[in-house]
């Protein structure tokens, strides 16, 4: 996806800004949020740019002027000092002109915003160390279903998340589509944004969370309306059975190693609530929270040892045998 | 009685000369031996171990950023592990605000104030020497906990639920929380010791448009820390009792909320910012009147700058929750507040800049850190009115943006003034000047170096790169960058070698000094450098906003303190004008000895609540010893 760069940041554009993970720059809006609060930025950078380089030629000439021929220090210039106090009071007030303007700016910035659409598609989520559960709610319980660590959404409609935390504080941050907010224990936020065009963006916990906080990202797939029916019909099902002998062996391995007792799989037995729901793995992006793509190799490498990929996580290391990793790998590849 | 014990005392007004100048050193210097040194009450010996200490952590904390820049030179390297990661940032943070910034400040301040305002002491002398030993003893006890693994790792804010025992079941935000405890003692005592200071131990004749800007400065940061400190203490020692006994002050299952403990936090913490950033500016003042061969315009503008930033910065602390989910026109309010603390900060720099616009710069070391600053500060202050527009927030809270901005404002506007300040009264401190050449060295590899590190973070914040992670994929294009800020910090790294090569070669080979060897205008600059114990052989009258300038070559005095014991001289408020003559107390061991009775019961208690038992009757002991009836005399109209 080529880059849309502003003018002004012609000097970063040697920066490629689009990574195969996902967009996620500030400066690089595909949503109406982000494309608004970049606006004020470049307002606000406008001003402070102005400021500063009038402050450098004011500092550079001061440094440079050699006006005063007397040597003791307090034979002081009268009428300079007074136009000096004058030139420091003017200044001050236009000082105070500014930030009073650059706050009625940001303030009609926020309301536009924050502004909220009463008939936004709803989705919860709930921040966990380290990865993020999706629950999409619908007033009919079978049209509600729950992914992790990748939210779909239609582009042009606004999204209403719904914040949450199961423990610890996180923020939920995707900088392509609008800027971040708290998920905070005990407390319900909520934000909403629309994105414009279709994309993948990423996401990422931006408020310390312990141990791998750096390791909890997200992605978001802004998909047309219509393929994000098709997807969502698609999640709401249960999971696909296995077709072949490979994959019925993984389904059985997947309980009696013990994967079952952390995550769901809507549709069999697999009904554990500790860690994420695994209905639809096979048809994400990544795996561990944004930190492999979900590749055969890499999902391989994440079961076999959680620990060497993301040290600390919840997920316990299990001895399998390479026959049981295989057979689970192929299992969990069905699950689309 | 008394009226004997008068008749029998040697004034100063009786003595002339070196039988004066020995008479006092031998009633005000420092016992000699080891017992002696920890006997110390001398406000110069405290105050040159205060700014030694504070800048060995200042070493330390840096050592620990560079530790962390290597991590991040690149993707997915593997320097640090995740834990020791978090220890380091946490560490890095937590030893530069507690350890470094705030101390070194109140340091300079220790040795400095009672020098300029013209006393021999400073107030409350043995509370001085306790607020070192408490600030030594904790910021050793967070340190040694590091080298044990038990250093904090759950940021130098410590979020709670993250820092409660369910999420963190270790030691180490205990560790964290009581090293605050022992840190805010110490900046509690200083404060109230600069405060008397200012108000009761001035000069006479320096009434309050007389008081130089460096105090005015530090005047308002005492003040800010008694109001400020007080919210992060019950904060810490709330988490603490929360992790110990089960208080449920921030757990939101039993009706506590953690976002109490964001506001008590912040109410410190924004504050802290200006505790940090005010006496910077004193020192700006000062080294800029001496360079620009001028007074500073608008003394009283710049004054009450100072008072009208120190207000100001109580009513902010809300732009750190700005994705907390306040409501709206709460948040825009506090937008609002936030962005007017830009006009008392404009006004100074105003002031400064027509100050430069009159004068004769002389460019030496100094005055080159103090253009630093305010090439840096202003960019700093500037993307801080960026980062209190809640939207703009919104995008650049948490990230590298933030991180770069209040680099920007911490190091531009305290660090680049206190090296210059360095360089400016090392001289006074130690008789010796510093080294012209690498003074010019220090500061270019700093202000290269400084922002070679900093700026390219403001991108890496716009292009999405969060603070307090450990490391990033190669995917996300934050390398180069990051490279780029690494070689930065290497640079300004650099710059600091080159101040410690300077300070330990001047030290031994300095040119000496003299009293005053800037022309400065001062009264620190009116006595010997070093100064005697006694600071000043008499005590002078003050008749001018810049008294050495006004008449350097004779500055009048006023006699008729006791030659016998220590004696300071107490004047009004308002006018300075003369009151009592005061006795100042003697060396003694016992705040020693109370520091560590209460450092036992400060660890004790992070281990067992009956430590509140135990660890309180040797406190008792130790502040009966130390407040025990020494026999001096009644202090006398």
């Amino acid at each position: 996806m080529p880059v849309r760069m502003r003018t002004a940041l012609v000097p970063f554009a040697a920066l490629p800004l689009v990574a195969c993970a996902g967009q996620q720059s500030a400066l690089d809006p595909q949503g109406l949020q982000s494309t608004q609060i970049l606006n004020i930025l470049f307002i606000f950078l406008g001003v402070a740019a102005i400021v500063w380089i009038a402050a450098m030629i004011v500092l550079a000439v001061g440094m440079l002027r050699r006006n005063r021929t007397a040597d003791q220090p307090l034979a002081l210039h009268q009428p300079f000092e007074r136009t000096a106090g004058r030139v420091v009071f003017i200044l001050g007030l236009a000082t105070l002109v500014i930030v009073l303007g650059l706050s009625i700016v940001s303030y009609a910035g926020q309301r536009t915003v924050f502004a909220k659409d009463e008939h936004a598609l709803t989705l919860k989520i709930i921040g966990h160390q380290w990865w993020w559960e999706i629950r999409y709610e619908d007033d009919s319980p079978d049209k509600s279903f729950v992914t992790a660590n990748e939210i779909r959404i239609p582009t042009g409609q606004p999204v209403k998340v719904e914040l949450e935390s199961a423990d610890v504080i996180h923020s939920f941050w995707v900088p392509s589509l609008t800027g971040k907010m708290d998920l905070i224990t005990g407390q319900k936020n909520e934000l909403q944004f629309t994105a414009k065009t279709a994309g993948v963006y990423r996401g990422q916990c931006a408020e310390f969370c312990g141990l791998q906080h750096a390791h909890m990202a997200f992605a978001v797939l802004a998909l047309s309306p219509d393929e994000f029916g098709r997807w969502r019909d698609n999640e709401n099902r249960s999971a696909n059975s296995p077709t072949d002998q490979l994959g019925k062996q993984g389904e059985q391995q997947f309980r009696a190693r013990g994967c079952a007792l952390c995550h769901t799989v809507r549709g069999t037995l697999a009904g554990g609530q500790l860690g994420p729901d695994l209905t639809h793995i096979g048809s994400r992006t990544t795996v561990a929270a944004g930190t492999l793509p979900l590749t055969p190799a890499a999902l391989g490498a994440w079961i076999a040892d959680p620990q060497h990929v993301k040290p600390g996580n919840l997920m316990p290391k299990m001895p399998l045998q390479s026959n049981e990793l295989i057979a689970i790998l192929h299992y969990l590849e069905q699950l689309k | 009685m008394t009226v004997m014990a008068e008749e029998r005392e040697l004034r100063d007004d009786a003595l002339n000369g070196l039988e004066l100048s020995t008479r006092l050193d031998r009633i005000w210097r420092t016992p000699p031996g080891l017992l002696g040194a920890l006997m110390s009450v001398d406000h110069k010996v405290v105050g040159r171990r205060y700014i030694v200490t504070a800048f060995t952590f200042l070493l330390l904390g840096g050592i620990l950023a560079i530790l962390m820049r290597i991590q991040l030179a690149g993707p997915e390297k593997t320097f640090l592990s995740a834990d020791k990661y978090n220890q380091i940032f946490t560490m890095h943070g937590s030893t530069m605000m507690f350890l470094f910034a705030v101390p070194v400040m109140e340091a300079f301040a220790v040795y400095l104030v009672p020098l300029m305002v013209g006393t021999r002491s400073i107030a409350f002398p043995r509370l001085n020497a306790f607020s070192y030993w408490m600030f030594l003893f904790g910021g050793c006890f967070l340190w040694i906990s590091f080298a044990l693994n038990v250093g904090p790792d759950v940021g130098w804010f410590a979020y709670v639920p993250l820092s409660s025992l369910q999420y963190t079941p270790t030691k180490r935000p205990d560790v964290w929380a009581q090293m605050i405890t022992f840190t805010e003692v110490a900046a509690l005592a200083v404060a109230v010791e600069i405060v008397v200071t200012v108000f009761k131990l001035r000069a006479p004749g320096m009434t309050l448009d007389r008081i130089p800007l460096f105090v005015w400065a530090m005047l308002v940061t005492s003040f800010l820390v008694m109001f400020a400190m007080p919210s992060i203490m019950v904060a810490s020692t709330s988490l603490i009792l929360d992790r110990l006994v089960s208080t449920r002050f921030y757990d939101s299952s039993s009706g506590g909320h953690p976002l109490l403990w964001q506001h008590l936090f912040w109410f410190f913490g924004h504050p802290e910012v200006y505790i940090i950033f005010i006496p910077g500016t004193g020192m700006v003042s000062a080294i800029l009147a001496t360079f620009a061969r001028r007074p500073v315009i608008g003394y009283p503008v710049v004054i009450l700058s100072l008072i009208a930033t120190g207000f100001l910065s109580f009513g902010l602390w809300v732009h750190h929750m700005f994705v907390t989910g306040l409501p709206q026109l709460g948040a825009g309010l506090f937008t609002a507040s936030s962005m007017l603390i830009a006009v008392p900060s404009g006004l100074q720099i105003f002031c400064w800049l027509a100050t430069l616009w009159d004068g004769r710069p002389v460019y030496r070391t100094p005055l080159l850190f103090v253009v630093g600053f305010i090439v840096i500060f202003v960019l700093g202050g500037l993307s801080g009115v960026m980062v209190a527009s809640v939207p703009i927030d919104t995008q650049v809270h948490d990230t590298y943006f933030v991180v770069a901005h209040f680099h920007y404002v911490l190091i531009g506007g305290a660090v680049f003034p206190l090296i210059g300040a360095v360089y400016y009264w090392f001289p006074k401190i130690t008789g010796r000047m510093l080294s012209e050449r690498l003074g010019r060295w220090n500061f270019w590899l700093a202000f290269v170096g400084f922002n070679v590190a900093f700026f390219p973070m403001h991108i890496l914040g716009l292009i999405g790169m969060p603070r307090r992670v450990y490391t990033y994929t190669p995917e996300m294009d934050w390398a180069h960058l990051n490279l780029l800020s690494s070689a930065g910090a290497a640079i300004f790294a650099i710059s600091f070698a080159l101040l410690l090569v300077n300070v330990l070669m001047s030290l031994r080979a300095g040119t000496l000094a003299g009293d005053n060897p800037w022309d400065a205008s001062t009264l620190e600059w009116a006595t010997s450098s070093p100064p005697p114990p006694q600071n000043f052989d008499r005590i002078p009258v003050v008749k001018h906003r810049d008294p050495l300038w006004l008449d350097s070559a004779s500055l009048p005095v006023v006699a008729g303190l006791s030659v016998e014991r220590r004696e300071v001289l107490l004047t009004s408020l308002a006018e300075a004008e003369p009151q009592i003559r005061e006795a100042s107390p003697e060396p003694s061991i016992w705040p020693l000895l109370t520091a560590i009775a209460t450092t036992v019961f400060f660890i004790g208690s992070i281990f067992t609540p009956w430590a509140v038992l135990w660890g309180t009757p040797p406190m008792a002991v130790t502040l009966i010893g130390w407040f025990w009836p020494g026999g001096s005399k009644e202090d006398e109209q």
